[in-house]
């Protein structure tokens, strides 16, 4: 089955989305971020979305989702590389993207994450 | 489900694949009628919430791409439809966070803020036609 790969760095989790992803592979997503954040005691997860020319409300639900989960585990999620059309069509949809902290790029992104655990 | 017109493009909606063809196929169509990236990040979100809708609310059906021009002006329309269960609360479906399947709710009304156009026309236990547009401006 495809999977999106997860890395881990320290006790942080990296995730790239690069391909167009369609539901339940965003939903696979979903449960084995959570399940490493457990499974790795991960203080952060960052979803890198440079590559993502479209967020719509159920990838944006799964961001929200994966930070709220990981809220309750006790682990902060930032996402990266949000691309200026997708941030401008987000705020057009209503889309809050609850929880979910933003950073330009992956390093300001670790940065962040770093400072707090 | 609506007859296509004989010059749209006919994509099936029946699995998580095909509604990521869909945006590829109306990404490519967007490209092709010279639309700016924002309004082709608008347009194919909207489609994608509209696909997503026929396949999980209308439990299945199709998405219709094509060119339309207005005197001078160019565009494009996208038109889902299905043999669904139709929608009962038109005007409570469009409400913002509104959702009957556990959804944020913001997929019709979302499409409807990102296009030009939007038609909606239901009946209720035979099926949904959403029509969204984008025109070009020279």
């Amino acid at each position: 089955m495809e999977r999106i790969p997860i890395l881990r760095m320290g006790k942080l989790l990296l995730v790239t989305i690069q391909v167009d992803m369609h539901d339940r592979l965003a939903m696979t997503l979903q449960d084995d971020l959570t399940e490493r954040i457990v499974k790795e005691k991960a203080s952060g997860v960052l979803i890198d979305i440079s590559a993502l020319d479209i967020v719509d409300s159920f990838i944006g639900r799964m961001i929200s989702n994966t930070a709220a989960m990981a809220k309750i585990l006790d682990a902060k999620t930032v996402v990266v590389g949000m691309q200026p059309a997708v941030a401008i069509t987000l705020v057009e949809l209503g889309l809050a993207l609850e929880g979910v902290i933003t950073a330009l790029n992956v390093e300001r992104g670790i940065a962040l994450l770093e400072q707090n655990s | 489900m609506r007859k296509a017109s004989p010059t749209a493009i006919v994509l099936p909606l029946l699995n998580d694949e095909d509604v990521v063809r869909l945006r590829k196929a109306v990404r490519e169509e967007l490209l092709s009628l010279g639309f700016g990236l924002v309004d082709q990040t608008k347009m194919i979100t909207a489609a994608s919430e509209l696909a997503r809708n026929t396949l999980k609310y209308g439990k299945g059906g199709e998405g219709h791409i094509q060119k339309i021009q207005e005197s001078s002006k160019l565009g494009i329309e996208l038109l889902f439809t299905d043999d669904g269960p139709g929608i009962e609360d038109v005007e409570l479906a469009l409400t913002d966070g509104y959702t009957s399947g556990g959804g944020l709710g913001l997929g019709l009304s979302g499409a409807k803020k990102l296009s030009d156009d939007f038609e909606l026309d239901t009946q209720p236990g035979i099926g949904t036609t959403v029509i969204i547009r984008k025109w070009k401006f020279p």
